[in-house]
């Protein structure tokens, strides 16, 4: 069996006295999808910034054998670990070109895909190349987002709540993105409400209630689990 | 006649003196959220380190080597001063500027006196460069011109034309996820601190010599670096230059202006009273700064082109 590319071992977050994660448990294979679901508040975003270094971990996170909790975020990346936020953070004043270059890590290092070939598989972006990014639409942005991350060449991805606040075509188009990312060989930790969404792509979906994983299991078992989406994740 | 051209030459130099000085400032303000109370004192520390590397060398090579020695300095400070005390909050960052201005202005006594040191124009440039209308113009102020231009050109094309400028840009409004994307944030804004403290030690290179070089130069130009700073608009290099030029040239103007109150009431037909009369426009020339700061902060608190309010 092959080692797990990301493990998260009894993981605690705190907001100033609020103890916002109380021990969560994770583990993903390289290349593989989870789904992270939960209700609003659970801490799943949390769990992703304290991954990314961006909320203090306690705990221990253990990225391809090394461990990265009380890392920098720019070593954690440079590690291969790649984040899109839940607050998208494009760059408005600048172009989607320009956002993309700022996606590349190293000039030296090329990565899966150039610039041209991103804005090829991306008609949308590539017929705005040279806009401000501030301009696009909500779908473009979140698209660019996860673009631009992918110029940095990560072998795990963490994306949170990417369709959020999107029309429904949209959202369509941004399952087929991040799977056509998994296909890429790319590992993925989606953080996601629609269910439709995340069972299509997952191979495995994780549940959090009150900052702990409540549940673990293939979508095939989940699907027959009424209870556990009746206790965790129904409003 | 003349002095309406050599007002407007001197305006437009003063004013990109100001530029140099709170481009770095106003850099500096969007990276910690907080105005930099000791940047007029890097400013004052490229004079001094000018006056004494010329002494020993020339004034060509102290004209590279003293902003990247301030430059030197400025970045020590971000990395092992402010760096830690950024954690504590922006009233822990703002009485560390206030300490560290007042540390170097000691410093500076202690080293140099506390009168002003014989800093002067190099003797290359000190000629007068064309005669206009009978006067004569100093050729070091049109050096101070073209050095001024050359910054601001280099300025532009590194923050807007090269990858590193755009990382820069970047980082100043997303940092966190400027660092989630492999770029050293921390090493980034030691590098902004630092150049903004070179190119205010630039300024006091090339201003030393040009206006005084003594203990008083900070605290008599940070007042006024921090209201192009607000005026512009905290945070925005294309203000803080409009603001730069803006007093630059109304100071400047305003000091070449002979008239006195007495000859504006003689010209409105009022009767002169003695002592109102007696006042100059000249002499109100140093209150324009401040007056614009209250003014912009009553009726436009963003500044002229600036994003969030103070
Ligand atoms: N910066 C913060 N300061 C204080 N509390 C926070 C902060 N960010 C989040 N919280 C709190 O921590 C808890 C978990 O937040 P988190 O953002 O991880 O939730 P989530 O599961 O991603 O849900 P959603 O994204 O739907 O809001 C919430 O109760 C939230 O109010
Ligand atoms: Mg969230």
């Amino acid at each position: 069996m092959t080692e797990p590319m990301l493990t998260v071992k009894d993981l605690h977050a705190f907001y100033g006295k609020s103890h916002v994660l109380r021990g969560v448990h994770m583990e993903i294979m390289p290349g593989e999808v989870i789904a992270l679901l939960g209700r609003n508040g659970v801490g799943r975003s949390t769990t992703a910034k304290a991954i990314m270094g961006e909320v203090p971990p306690k705990g221990e996170i253990t990225f391809k054998g090394q461990r990265i909790d009380g890392l920098e975020s720019y070593r954690i990346a440079h590690l291969g670990l790649g984040y899109v936020p839940e607050s998208r953070d494009i760059f408005p004043m600048m172009t989607v070109r320009e956002n993309l270059i700022l996606g590349i890590k190293d000039m030296k290092k090329p990565g899966r895909w150039t610039i041209e070939e991103m804005l090829e598989m991306f008609p949308n972006l590539k017929e705005r190349a040279d806009n401000l990014a501030g301009v696009l639409s909500g779908g473009e942005k979140q698209m660019l987002t996860m673009c631009r991350t992918l110029m940095g060449n990560p072998d795990l991805i963490i994306i949170d709540e990417p369709t959020e606040g999107l029309a429904p075509k949209i959202v369509q188009q941004v399952g087929d993105m991040i799977a056509d990312i998994a296909r890429a060989g790319v590992a993925i930790l989606l953080v996601e409400q629609k269910l439709s969404i995340a069972l299509r792509i997952a191979a495995r979906v994780y549940v959090m209630g009150h900052g702990e994983i409540v549940y673990e299991g293939t979508p095939e078992d989940f699907k027959t689990r009424a209870d556990i989406r009746k206790e965790w994740l129904e409003v | 006649m003349e002095t309406i051209v050599f007002s407007l030459l001197n305006g437009v130099i003063y004013g990109l003196l100001l530029f140099m000085l709170s481009s770095g400032l106003t850099l500096i303000f969007s990276m910690m959220g907080v105005l930099n109370f000791a940047h007029a004192s890097f400013y004052m520390l490229g004079a001094y380190f000018a006056y004494s590397i010329a002494g020993v060398t020339n004034f060509w090579i102290a004209l590279i080597l003293a902003p990247v020695l301030v430059g030197l300095v400025g970045a020590a400070v971000e990395k092992w001063g402010l760096r830690s005390v950024h954690a504590n909050g922006h009233v822990a960052e703002l009485l560390f500027t206030f300490g560290l201005a007042y540390l170097i202005d000691e410093v500076v006594k202690i080293i140099w006196g506390r009168n002003a040191v014989d800093y002067r124009v190099p003797e290359l440039l000190d000629f007068p460069m064309f005669e206009l209308f009978g006067a004569q113009y100093p050729a070091y102020r049109v050096f101070i011109l073209l050095v001024s231009v050359g910054m601001l050109a280099a300025l532009w094309f590194i923050l807007n034309r090269t990858r590193a400028g755009l990382i820069i840009q970047a980082a100043l409004t997303h940092p966190h996820m400027v660092g989630h994307l492999g770029h050293n944030v921390p090493r980034i804004f030691m590098s902004v601190f630092g150049a903004g403290c070179a190119l205010a030690g630039l300024a006091g290179v090339i201003g030393g010599n040009y206006l005084v070089t003594d203990p008083a130069m900070a605290v008599q130009m940070g007042p006024i670096v921090f209201v192009v700073v607000v005026v512009g608009g905290l945070g925005s290099l294309t203000g803080a230059f409009l603001a730069a030029m803006l007093l630059g040239l109304m100071q400047t103007f305003a000091v070449g202006i002979d008239a006195s109150f007495a000859d504006i009431f003689g010209w409105l037909g009022l009767s002169a009273t003695s002592e109102l009369g007696g006042i100059t426009i000249a002499s109100l020339a140093p209150m324009i700064p401040f007056l614009m700061l209250v003014l912009i902060l009553m009726v436009r608190p963003r500044g002229l082109m600036g994003d969030r309010e103070l």
